[in-house]
């Protein structure tokens, strides 16, 4: 231990005996980072509002299909997540690794790729999002070739960071690296493993899982994309930025080696928590409910390790708005750490999920921890890289007022909503029918809130514009430093460095990054394992067929659509689904959905026992003109569906897939489909003829309601069997 | 064949329990390190953000 009693390499340790070497730091490639986050970041709340918009005047669609509600709402979730946070993180971990390791990156060449990589990935999910080109899971839309670029991207940083760390002169990697290295892992295995897909066109291809299964990866990836996408990079900027802001190191290095191995390894298990109730086995279930209590202790810990940071230091907070964006942002992922468990709990998992209390939650997450955190960052990193004070301390001020009141005006408002719905949709009256059976009454009942909310929005736009003011003159006053010089001792790799466990993992970056994967491997092997080998976990049901061709078009048209964003398709075991809805959806009526069109959320009812329950007319009115049929309805209008006709080009290559997906379609059923599919078509267009309605059997709106009028109806037609 | 191997294993639902412990122990070994950690290290830790611009040239 003789080692430690000298400061480890720095340039008076007669330990560290390399030479001192002198190097720049790239700031450019930080600046171009911060310039993209700033503009998609924009991006990103305004097609958020016009959602919100959308959702109390279903007109600011502008009735264009490119910015339906069901279209917008996936750009919107994608450019904040992987543009506007994403691009935020990689300016924060760019600036602080090559600090904290005292050297460059491995390569600029390969941060530029990085940089116009990522780039050109949210230029292409922005353009084919709203052209409805989706894979319909949430948070990963986005189609194969895309996923691809995603990948080779993602294997681009990961090398010039993993690289950057092994050609480094400090030698240990202090705690924000450490959740640098599992954000990278992490993200990589739940990407490919959620993207896995065989396509059918270029635009276009079916995930390899199917219904339970397909919902169990897919939440695995949705909740681990929270946590190591919006949390662990997130931290580590956390564990860097706030000491530096305040000046004093973090409160306990201790407490953040327990919190960094505690939260990855309990965060992987807890995504089975978004499928509660639902036809998802129920002991993954409780297995995600439990590891999401468990994930509460390294939350907590976590936060309190930043907000203790400021010990002593509180008199700042009141000066420095950099200090107050990141207050606020650390409790905001208190508070939303504390509530990701409380919702996990069943009981009260059946009254949010499904309602605006879900949207509430990530919000208080979103606009709290990941935008406050942005915004501390880039207040910091501005007036220091532009070698200048800030433009206005006023105005940050002003930012962050209009900020937090935005975000209370957001989220209280959905809790109010979430409540209010969801005992609404319970409620039984006194001879026991439902009290509101008419679903949409639970709907116009929340529209004020909904209204609020778009106000919240829109005060937190407001504060985001006057940040990009404040730090454009901040810019402008000052002079950007693109390569900034320092010297540390070369790393004298021979030196015999002793030190207990950890120490010593702190210097051995590849046994870290094999580490960080073992843990984050095991929780998802041990959910998904079991799921796909054991028959028991799905029962399968004699009943439950491969979709007709022509029901297999109108689903891709529901999923190309985004209906999924509003509407669920499974039916919960309670008494108030079964009657609103009627039978509770089975794990074996799923089998042949690639992909599983579950849903999140209910701003529409569920749509699992559709087929059947209304003629095809009601269906026919009621998407081109949903007030006509729902007077009030905010669903928006879908004429589009009324003028384009069906591409059946592709048709026998579906059926194909969908095949070696294990769908059992007969050999050589391929050259039937588009003849199979005329003539139900055919039949459709003749009901409408019956009610008066004229409509060319060719249109795509046949193709949908014909996959509306299936959905949920296997079991209704025949017994339930067990094989 | 996998899938034959692994729902043939009796009380599969041991493996769970198995993972979970090993990483019980995992953690408490994780505390034990952490608590008798040395100092001094801690400290020099602690304070990289701090440190990383004694060096900074105008």
């Amino acid at each position: 231990m003789r080692l430690f009693t000298k400061p480890l390499l720095s340039s008076d340790s007669s330990d560290s005996s390399g030479a001192l070497e002198g190097f720049y730091y790239d700031n450019k490639i930080v600046k171009a980072f911060i310039i993209v986050t700033v503009i998609f970041g924009v991006v990103g709340m305004l097609a958020g509002l016009t959602a919100a918009l959308q959702l109390f005047w279903p007109a600011a669609n502008l009735n264009l299909p490119y910015t339906t509600f069901g279209r917008l709402r996936p750009l919107h979730t994608n450019a904040i997540i992987f543009a506007f946070v994403g691009n935020g993180m990689f300016a924060g971990v760019y600036y602080s690794t090559q600090r904290l390791l005292k050297g460059p990156m491995l390569s600029p060449i390969l941060s530029w790729i990085h940089f116009w990589g990522w780039q050109l990935i949210i230029v292409a999910a922005a353009v084919s999002l709203p052209l409805g080109i989706t894979t319909g899971k949430e948070y990963a839309e986005l189609e194969w070739p895309i996923d691809i670029a995603i990948t080779l991207v993602w294997v681009v940083f990961a090398i010039n960071f993993i690289g950057a760390i092994i050609k480094r002169r400090e030698r240990h990697m202090y705690v924000a690296l450490w959740f640098y290295i599992a954000t990278i892992v992490t993200i990589a295995m739940l990407h490919i493993v959620n993207s896995l897909a065989l396509p059918v066109t270029l635009f276009k291809s079916y995930t390899l899982f199917a219904g339970v299964q397909d919902a169990l990866v897919q939440w695995w990836y949705g909740h681990n994309a929270v946590a190591f996408f919006l949390t662990t990079p997130i931290l580590g900027l956390m564990y860097y930025f706030l000491p530096k802001a305040a000046n004093r190191p973090v409160y306990s290095y201790k407490l953040s080696i327990i919190h960094f191995w505690s939260l990855i390894f309990l965060y992987i298990w807890a995504g089975p928590h978004h499928l509660l109730y639902t036809s998802l086995p129920d002991w993954a279930q409780s297995l995600g409910t439990v590891f999401s209590i468990m994930l509460l202790a390294p939350s907590w810990g976590g936060m309190l390790n930043g907000l203790l940071t400021l010990r002593g230091a509180w008199d700042r907070v009141r000066e420095n708005p950099v200090l107050k964006f990141f207050v606020v942002a650390v409790t905001a992922y208190g508070m939303s750490t504390f509530e990701g468990p409380m919702l996990s709990l069943k009981n009260v998992n059946a009254i949010s999920h499904y309602t605006d209390w879900t949207i509430a939650h990530v919000h208080v997450g979103g606009l709290g921890w990941n935008g406050f955190m942005t915004f501390g960052m880039f207040y910091y990193l501005v007036p220091k890289m532009w070698r200048t004070n800030l433009y206005s301390v006023k105005l940050a001020n002003i930012h962050f007022w209009l900020g937090t009141l935005g975000i209370i005006f957001y989220a209280l408002p959905l809790y109010w909503a979430g409540f209010t719905q969801s005992l609404m949709w319970k409620e039984f009256t006194k001879d026991g029918f439902l009290a509101y059976p008419n679903f949409l009454e639970t709907v116009t009942q929340i529209l004020p809130m909904y209204m609020a909310r778009a106000f919240g929005g829109t005060l937190y736009l407001a504060g985001t514009l006057v940040m990009v003011y404040n730090l454009m003159k901040t810019a402008g006053s000052g002079e950007f430093l693109a390569h900034e010089y320092d010297e540390a001792p070369a790393l004298n790799h021979k030196l015999k460095v002793g030190g207990a466990f950890h120490t010593i993992l702190e210097r051995k970056p590849v046994l870290f990054t094999v580490l960080s994967f073992v843990a984050v491997l095991i929780g998802g092997v041990v959910e998904f394992l079991p799921t796909w080998l054991i028959d028991s976990n799905v029962p399968t049901i004699a009943s439950v067929k491969p979709y007709t061709p022509l029901e297999l078009e109108g689903r891709d048209i529901y999923v190309r659509e985004g209906c999924y964003n509003c509407h669920s398709q499974m039916i919960r075991p309670f008494r108030s689904e079964t009657e609103r809805y009627g039978e509770y959806s089975k794990s074996g009526e799923f089998v042949y959905d690639h992909p599983f069109q579950w849903g999140s959320k209910r701003t529409g009812p569920d749509l699992h026992r559709q087929g059947g329950k209304y003629p095809d007319s009601w269906h026919y009115n009621h998407m081109l003109e949903p007030t006509s049929m729902s007077s009030g309805s905010i669903m928006p209008a879908y004429p589009w569906l009324f003028d384009d006709e069906l591409n059946t080009a592709n048709t026998a290559t579906k059926i194909n897939t969908m095949r070696s997906l294990g769908v059992p379609y007969e050999e050589g059923y391929e050259d039937q489909a588009v003849a199979d599919l005329n003539e139900q078509a055919e039949g459709i267009s003749k009901n409408l003829a019956d009610a008066k309605i004229k409509v060319g059997k060719e249109k795509e709106i046949i193709a949908l309601i014909a996959y509306l009028q299936r959905l949920g109806t296997d079991i209704k037609n025949e017994a339930t069997a067990l094989k | 064949m996998i899938k034959n191997s692994l729902a043939s294993i009796s009380d599969v639902a041991i493996y769970p329990i198995i993972s979970l412990s090993i990483f019980v122990a995992f953690f408490v070994l994780l505390g034990y390190m952490v608590f008798r950690a040395d100092k001094k290290y801690i400290k020099h830790m602690e304070e990289m953000p701090l440190t990383d611009e004694v060096y900074q040239k105008d």
